[in-house]
């Protein structure tokens, strides 16, 4: 047996991507079904001198997170729906303050407590559109376990390098399920820090508007002064009511994801080239999508699969040459929800292309029979 | 009971079985909670894929309950790529109590094996099936009732092949409670001879 193989559940790919990326902090309140990337991480890292809290609810757990990460720690957090709607408050703040930390909902059935041993994704507008305010929200989806490891990496990455909060979607079956994983050798995944100004400490802004969009971070205790504070603010970090510095600061922190659109934005697609139908899901469910168009395509329908695996933002450009590939008649779009990404797809296919939605929301996972019914239906 | 199957789709779609598109066997523990079935397929699961080698998905189901209430582990192994991770068809149902065994008995596929608890389960709804009374194995052969799950993944062994006899002894030893190894080896042996036993006794 080699060393590096083992069965893995998919919250321990969570707290083991989150060794490898580098966390240092996790502050969280433990909740069904994320509860074990807490439990493991409670043990490994004060190993490696990290710190790991457990607070007093999930208002507090983000804003710990968001301190540790001021303070020079890459910092995370774990929760299910209802703790990401205590979050969501802070997660404004992270993106207002520019603070790189990563949120992990492992989602479960809702609305309100739901069921807590049940799979879902209910809240994959949440993690677009949660709190209040114009906002840029970047959310990671993976469909295996292994993938969950590598996207909490990336997750972590992206925070780094974007100076802002990231969601990881998953779910509980995801979680909970256990599957056959090659741990990554050392060195094999890309881990970033973030930038530290390089100026004297008088020259430095911690909101520097830059030709590209990315202000360097200097942590708490490094000698820089900064403001750091929720309300629009400068680039020294302190409010401001002028029209000129909050037009420059909102559309900083818009241009700073979209503008990088390509590097954040990850879609798989198969078999598009020739497809009539196309499968649209996304985690868990991508899997009973691409079992449902192998059996489709056994019974040589021309069928393809597009899974997006950065879920925010939408690369709307990318969207659309995918879905006029020019046989495509129908994209079903299946998600265990009343239909949230469905309005996604809508808007970004175009006019002849019909759209179909499979949604499943009783708690069990979409069959790939289901997806495959779907499929027979149009042709 | 093969592992794999050959036989290909008709054309028209209309008539065939999907789970037999691809190199695939299905197996679900089932019972109640505490009868310790999730550990029995996380053990199954732990030896097919670190040991044997085998791509394998292992899921559950369970309430927000410690103890009682349904309970179930499903394990899906195959030598490819397994992309839907949950049970399709089932090739082989273990229940150990009449309520699982009536809940899940539709989801066998045809020619699917169900095992009982002989001794749990007393009403059966398919000649299709092997009655080993683990329960009672476990309290009078071994002295400890908790080792059902375990002789019971002994005779899974014995009776379907999807995982070796070695990987579930290296897996018992790396997972059983500290000084309960040599019951738990005993469990898995009886689990094998019983298995072995039933498996001749049907002639399948």
């Amino acid at each position: 047996m080699a060393e590096n193989i083992r069965l893995m559940q998919g919250n321990e790919a969570v707290a083991e991507g989150a060794m490898i990326g580098g966390l240092r902090f996790f502050g969280g309140y433990p909740i069904t079904p994320s509860t074990e990337i807490a439990e493991i991480l409670a043990r490994r890292l004060p190993k490696v001198g990290g710190k790991f809290i457990q607070m007093e609810d999930e208002i507090a757990s983000v804003g710990a997170i968001i301190g540790a990460s001021l303070a020079g720690s890459k910092s995370m957090t774990a929760t299910s729906g209802p703790g990401f709607s205590l979050m969501v408050e802070g997660i404004g703040y992270a993106y207002m303050a520019e603070v790189p930390t990563v949120i992990v909902n492992v989602q479960r059935g809702g609305p309100s407590t739901g069921l807590p041993t049940k799979v879902a994704q209910a809240d994959t507008m949440q993690a677009r559109w949660g709190t209040h305010g114009d906002y840029i929200a970047i959310a990671l989806a993976p469909q295996s376990v292994r993938e969950t490891l590598d996207l909490t990496v990336r997750a972590m990455n992206l925070a780094e390098v974007y100076r802002t909060p990231v969601t990881l979607l998953t779910d509980e079956v995801l979680g909970h399920m256990r599957e056959k994983v090659t741990i990554p050798e050392e060195g094999e995944l890309e881990i970033i820090n973030r930038q530290k100004p390089d100026v004297p400490a008088s020259w430095y802004k911690h909101f520097e508007i830059t030709p590209n969009f990315k202000s360097p971070m200097a942590s708490f205790g490094d000698g820089y002064r900064f403001h750091v504070t929720g309300l629009t603010h400068d680039e020294e970090g302190f409010p401001t009511n002028k029209s000129v510095e909050i037009l420059a600061k909102l559309t900083k922190l818009r241009n700073k994801i979209m503008r990088y659109l390509d590097d954040i934005c990850q879609i798989e697609t198969d078999g598009m080239e020739d497809a009539h139908v196309a499968v649209y899901a996304y985690g868990i469910v991508a899997r009973a999508a691409r079992q449902a168009v192998q059996m489709a395509r056994a019974r040589r329908m021309k069928v393809g699969q597009v899974r997006p695996i950065t879920i925010w933002p939408s690369h709307d450009k990318k969207y659309k040459e995918i879905f006029s590939s020019k046989n495509l008649e129908a994209v079903i779009v299946a998600e265990l929800n009343q239909g949230q990404l469905v309005y996604e797809v809508q808007r970004l296919v175009p006019k002849h292309v019909e759209v179909i939605s499979l949604n499943r929301f009783d708690s069990e996972l979409i069959t790939p029979a289901q997806i495959l019914n779907k499929i027979k239906e149009v042709r | 009971m093969s592992m794999t199957n050959h036989s290909k789709p008709d054309k028209t779609g209309a008539s065939h079985n999907d789970s037999e598109l691809i190199d695939r066997y299905e197996i679900r523990l089932s019972g109640s909670g505490g009868q310790g079935l999730i550990l029995a397929g996380v053990m199954l699961a732990e030896a097919v894929a670190t040991i044997d080698g085998k791509n394998c998905v292992q899921t559950q189901s369970y309430g927000p309950e410690a103890r009682g209430g349904a309970s179930r582990a499903d394990v899906v192994i195959s030598s490819g790529e397994i992309y839907y991770p949950k049970p399709m068809q089932l090739d082989m149902l273990l229940a150990l109590s009449q309520e699982a065994c009536d809940n899940y008995y539709h989801d066998l596929r045809e020619n699917g094996l169900l095992i009982v608890d002989s001794h749990l389960v007393t009403q059966v709804p398919t000649t299709r099936c092997i009655g080993i009374p683990f329960s009672q194995l476990a309290r009078h052969e071994i002295g400890n009732t908790m080792v059902a799950n375990v002789i019971s993944l002994g005779a899974i062994c014995a009776i379907s092949g999807v995982v070796s006899e070695a990987g579930l002894i290296e897996v018992v030893k790396r997972r059983a409670p500290r000084g309960t190894e040599e019951k738990n080896l005993a469990a898995l042996q009886l689990g094998l001879v019983e298995g072995k036993k039933a498996k001749d006794r049907i002639r399948l």
